[in-house]
């Protein structure tokens, strides 16, 4: 992997030598890749490996110690506005204005970004019915379900159509068949040019749903590139598990083997 | 087992001081505060001693009768009760539940409410210490009394959980409690003047709470002292009996809640668009109708507008003797309804994130917020510049006290925007009751706000001084000229507020981000 020519397309994102510690412990040691302007990217690690910290750098939320992020080749550190304009950001353990309703929020959501009350009213009604919220949308937040907390939460990410979408564990809680929805509603965003990331740590399903792929642990960098690059022959789940350490432990707990 | 769990809460209260060291200097001033509470009522009990021991009686038993009521009910209210071990994360566990029970209760005393109560309750044998065995009694005496204000805490807030446990009710509560506090004053004020016909009626009302789980354990070395061993022994098992009954329904209360853990219950009420429709929809706009929401909805926003109504009560009780004080209370409530929003990032948590990823302006978040406030604090602070001159019929400085009043309140809000972009405490978290704050961050809290309130008074100087001004020479001119400069100097500092507290807001947002992330 090399950066010193980068393509001539501009990436959706790109990251070069990110780093953030939090006193003794390094949380994302230099990071630098680059996500393909159109590609649903996949970040993967184990916990805590740093997945968050490098995307609250790269969103604008968590101010880097070392390094850049562009968003379409702003500078999100130097130009905060116009690259936060730029992008949708699902973030992962943050709290909502979860005394609005449903409703209140994306429209929140909508009015902060300077949006005219006609195109948030309208795009709000979809984005509900859409995630299956539609009759939810007039309860306050704070009696979702967490599945239902995590679309209201999409819905205020989506509302000013960004052309790159940051979502940091957007299935977790999430039931399987909204789940296939926000699949469904990613894929159709990135065939229509978006760009798309999410990190997870359901190996599946990044391997059937994402294009391109990136692996950190411990801070690090192990591997990027198209999923079928970075897999390989084998699956993207063993290739993981090989990259972030191996099995290697199999014989652990042989008191487990209860008759 | 037991010291296994008593281990535990001590990790997780020192665990608590890592994360942030200003929990622990919170902690610290806040213990300090409680032991010069204590130490001055042991000093009290230490001249207990010489008075005859009908009296010692009567203010020990009282005494001990309130503190276990206030274990009793105050959780209640206040939710004040430590749930860092929460009996619900132990559902899981295989502990025999007396086990657990007993773990649980002890671990009461690790804290600082908890010690204090025990050292103080305990300390009364310092009252009864002219005679060995009333000595002994009083000193088991205490510490069977802590103990039973802890198991009592225990039992209403375990019995109760099904009513408390429910937003709604959380929510009244929290605001509903405050109003007792703030009126502790002139409660207590009230009661020390009745003192002299309450001292006819006490001895018959302290005979019955010596007889109740509250005073039971607190008249043992009464009785000793009198020489009744037949009433003291009768007394003590009453006392223990009491103590296990207690135990008992809160074990079971205890062990039933984990069996059965409560189903969040979710209102299936129906709200509209509510202060969006009709707010102007910029972010300005957004900003104010979502904080005006948050004023209705989120108790910690209520406490202040609780306070509107009580404070002329309060001022009233001290300015009986003179009611021209009445008049200081356009200003102080200028001024206090000004730093409702002096924490507003922190009362935001980590919810703020949506300001900083939408990229909101900090000008725009901090007109926002002010105007929210504005909402309710301008007609208030009217109000109260106003009615009162005619009140105690000074209608001639009117002016002057409207100019001071609005000064307050503008100028305050034009510092609380600065403040609440630079400082960020652990405020209680979203959700949770007014009074949950997390250790020590009462302290913290009130060495800013003293500042704040320093910087007031400076604020204030010149409308202040053309108020004196007007009263030493009966000149109205200087009355009109007070409010002139107070409403022109507070309208400056409000925009120069907002200015830059909107600069700073804009280039520490994700500062401010990890801040709150500490304190959620």
């Amino acid at each position: 992997m090399s950066y010193s020519n980068p393509e001539p397309v501009i990436p959706a994102l790109s990251m070069r030598s990110l780093g953030k510690r939090f006193g003794e412990k390094v949380a994302v040691n230099g990071i630098g890749l680059d996500v393909p302007s159109g590609s649903f990217f996949g970040l993967v690690g184990p916990n805590g490996a740093g997945k968050t910290t490098a995307l609250s750098m790269a969103t604008g939320l968590l101010r880097p110690d070392a390094g850049q992020v562009w968003v379409h080749g702003i500078d999100v550190w130097a130009e905060p506005l116009r690259a936060k304009a730029a992008m949708g950001v699902l973030a992962d353990g943050v709290r909502l204005f979860d005394r609005l309703s449903g409703k209140q929020l994306v429209t929140y959501s909508g009015l902060l970004r300077g949006m005219d009350r006609a195109t948030v009213e309208e795009r709000t009604d979809d984005l509900l019915r859409v995630l299956d919220l539609e009759d939810a949308g007039s309860k306050l937040v704070v009696d979702y379900s967490a599945g239902m907390t995590k679309k209201i939460a999409l819905a205020t990410a989506l509302i000013h159509s960004p052309r790159l979408l940051v979502l940091d564990e957007p299935f977790e809680a999430v039931d399987p068949v909204s789940a296939a929805n926000i699949r469904n509603i990613l894929a159709d965003y990135v065939t229509h040019g978006g760009t798309v990331i999410v990190s997870s740590h359901v190996m599946d399903l990044v391997q059937r749903m994402c294009s391109h792929v990136a692996v950190i642990a411990q801070g690090n960098l192990l591997a990027v590139g198209t999923v079928d690059e970075v897999r390989g022959e084998t699956t993207l789940e063993e290739r993981f598990v090989e990259l972030v350490g191996g099995p290697g432990h199999n014989e652990g707990l042989s008191w487990l083997h209860t008759s | 087992m037991v010291a296994h769990l008593l281990g535990l809460k001590l990790l997780l209260l020192r665990n608590s001081f890592r994360r942030s060291p200003w929990q622990l200097v919170g902690v610290g001033i806040g213990a300090l505060y409680g032991l010069g509470v204590v130490v001055s009522l042991i000093a009290g009990m230490v001249f207990l001693a010489d008075v005859e021991p009908e009296t010692v009686n009567l203010v020990l038993v009282s005494a001990v009768s309130l503190i276990t009521l206030g274990w009793a009910v105050i959780p209640l209210v206040a939710f004040g009760v430590d749930l860092t071990l929460d009996p619900a994360r132990f559902t899981t566990f295989r502990i025999p539940r007396p086990t657990l029970a007993t773990g649980l209760l002890l671990s009461g005393f690790i804290g600082v409410p908890g010690i204090l109560t025990l050292v103080l309750l305990a300390s009364q044998f310092l009252a009864w210490r002219r005679d060995p065995a009333t000595l002994l009694a009083a000193l088991g005496g205490g510490v069977l009394a802590a103990l039973m204000a802890l198991a009592l805490a225990r039992l209403t807030t375990t019995s109760m959980t099904r009513v408390t446990g429910s937003r709604k009710f959380r929510d009244i509560a929290g605001i509903v409690a405050v109003v007792p506090l703030i009126l502790l004053g002139p409660i207590i004020a009230t009661a020390a003047n009745g003192l002299e016909s309450a001292l006819s009626w006490a001895p018959r009302v302290v005979g019955v709470l010596g007889f109740t789980p509250l005073g039971v354990f607190a008249a043992l070395p009464g009785d000793v002292a009198a020489g009744h061993w037949m009433l003291g022994a009768l007394r003590l098992l009453l006392g223990l009996a009491y103590l296990g009954i207690v135990l008992w329904a809160w074990e079971r209360g205890l062990h039933k809640s984990m069996e059965n853990p409560m189903a969040p219950r979710t209102s299936s009420k129906a709200v509209g668009m509510g202060a969006f429709s009709f707010f102007p929809s910029t972010p300005v706009g957004a900003v104010a109708a979502r904080c005006l929401t948050y004023w209705l909805k989120d108790p910690r926003y209520a406490a202040s507008i609780v306070i509107v109504p009580l404070m002329p009560v309060l001022i009233w009780f001290i300015a009986r003797n003179d009611p021209q004080i009445m008049l200081i209370l356009g200003p102080l409530l200028g001024i206090l309804m000004a730093f409702a929003i002096s924490a507003d990032v922190s009362y935001d948590s980590t919810a703020f994130s949506l300001h900083v990823l939408t990229g909101v302006s900090g000008v725009a978040d901090r007109t926002g917020r002010v105007i929210a406030c504005g909402v309710f604090a301008v007609p208030v602070t009217l109000l109260a510049a106003i009615l009162p001159p005619v009140f105690v019929d000074r209608v001639e400085l009117m002016p002057a006290v409207l100019g001071i009043s609005l000064c307050g309140l503008l100028a305050g809000l034009g510092v609380s925007s600065v403040a609440s972009a630079r400082f960020t405490y652990s405020v209680p978290l979203p959700g949770d009751s007014p009074f949950k704050t997390p250790p020590g961050a009462g302290a913290r809290l009130a060495l800013v706000q003293l500042a704040t309130f320093a910087i007031m008074a400076v604020l204030l100087l010149p409308a202040i001084g053309l108020l004196v001004a007007q009263v030493l020479t009966g000149e109205m001119l200087f009355g009109w000229l007070a409010l002139a400069v107070g409403v022109a100097e507070g309208a400056v500092l409000l925009l120069v507020g907002i200015r830059v507290g909107g600069r700073w807001l804009d280039r520490r947002m994700p500062e401010l981000m990890q801040a709150v992330m500490v304190n959620r």
